[in-house]
């Protein structure tokens, strides 16, 4: 039961997060601030999720169980090397195109 | 002075060390992603990680292991736990901003350069990464000489940059 | 807790919904690149979601992984194609 407590409430934060990262892609006002909610709350997001999903996976302890539980802390790992690599390359695409950063004041882009 | 023997040494260490941390490294993934612990399939998994480690060691040391390879290691894996909880405080930052109503005037985005005191690359890649996972700051570029370029959305993550967290790096992989 | 993770994964699509508005819509290439990269790291939790609903989660954790890395390629490749092309906008380049 306390366990799956521990689930239900990492599952829930991660949600939070992913939802922060959704709506903020959609309102930010230009390429360079929508970057910001893309490539970090997701990031913090699937760490939640994926945790989750381990714990519970973790029922009943085998070494079966175990070692998928071990694989999916593998991708975490994978995803928090990758992703400011990818959000970085994406930024850089975008300077090298020569888009200006919004400043305050200026229109929604 | 470097003694004749230590010398000899370090160029044992430098010509196997690569081989060495790269055969661990894979046969460990080999060990968790196939799970199955019989003579045959670890067998195979030795081998094909022995060939591998041969004929591309150098490619993830270029120039072999740098000085005190085991303490950097030590000194990064300490430096983890620090950086999830920053991770985590910045993260409800953004959250809080981009739920925010009136959004727009509270975020000021602005690009700063700084100069870095870090001089070798894997530490520079580490403090670019670990800017760019603290939401607030994304590493626009970096040059060789330790010049960064950061874009922030607002003035509160511009403020504390460049400040804890590049001790931190440069005490994890022992620059201070 | 299998209805739990029926709704959660229903609920990650009804996101990526939302960021494939930013797919369709935005405003640049790169723009499109975000909702991309978006969709691509749910799909990676939906992937592992989908592997507890069917109770084979050995087997969708591989194709998780194997997603991951393909989705990584795919965005810095597109990055490094696209950054080539001048002129994505119509304004003056950023100095």
């Amino acid at each position: 039961m306390v366990l799956n407590g521990v689930v239900m409430v990492l599952m829930f934060c991660g949600l939070v997060f992913f939802t922060g990262g959704g709506i903020g892609i959609l309102r930010f006002p230009d390429f360079y601030t929508r970057l910001h909610p893309a490539g970090k709350l997701d990031t913090l997001g699937s760490l939640l999720m994926m945790t989750s999903v381990a714990i519970f996976n973790l029922h009943e302890i085998t070494l079966s169980n175990a070692l998928t539980s071990l694989k999916i802390m593998l991708i975490v790992v994978f995803v928090f090397i990758s992703s400011p690599t990818a959000t970085h390359a994406i930024m850089d695409a975008g300077v090298r195109a020569g888009l200006r950063p919004w400043e305050k004041g200026m229109p929604r882009g | 002075m470097i003694e004749p023997a230590s010398r000899e040494s370090s160029q044992v260490k430098t010509k196997w060390g690569p081989f060495v941390v790269t055969f661990l490294t894979s046969f460990g993934l080999w060990l968790i992603l196939s799970g199955k612990f019989d003579y045959f399939h670890m067998g195979l998994g030795l081998i094909s990680c022995a060939l591998v480690s041969i004929f591309s060691g150098d490619l993830l040391f270029p120039g072999g292991l740098p000085e005190g390879f085991l303490a950097k290691a030590v000194g990064f894996i300490a430096y983890l736990p620090w950086l999830l909880y920053q991770i985590f405080l910045a993260n409800l930052h953004v959250l809080y901003l981009s739920l925010h109503p009136k959004m727009l005037e509270k975020i000021n985005p602005q690009v700063i350069r700084f100069q870095s005191r870090l001089k070798s690359d894997i530490s520079m890649v580490t403090f670019a990464n670990s800017i760019t996972l603290t939401p607030g700051t994304i590493t626009l570029s970096v040059s060789v000489d330790g010049d960064f370029k950061v874009h922030a959305i607002d003035d509160k993550s511009a403020e504390g940059l460049a400040g804890e967290m590049e001790q931190r790096v440069a005490r994890a992989f022992r620059e201070d | 807790m299998h209805s739990l993770f029926l709704y959660v994964g229903l609920y990650l699509c009804f996101l990526m919904v939302l960021s494939l508005y930013r797919g369709v819509a935005g405003p640049t290439v790169v723009d499109r690149l975000i909702g991309v990269n978006a969709i691509g790291s749910k799909t990676v939790v939906l992937l592992v979601l989908i592997g507890l609903l069917y109770d084979r989660i050995d087997m969708f954790v591989d194709i998780a992984l194997a997603y991951a890395m393909l989705n990584f390629i795919a965005v810095l490749g597109a990055s490094r194609y696209f950054q080539k092309r001048k002129g994505l906008y119509e304004e003056p380049p950023y100095k």
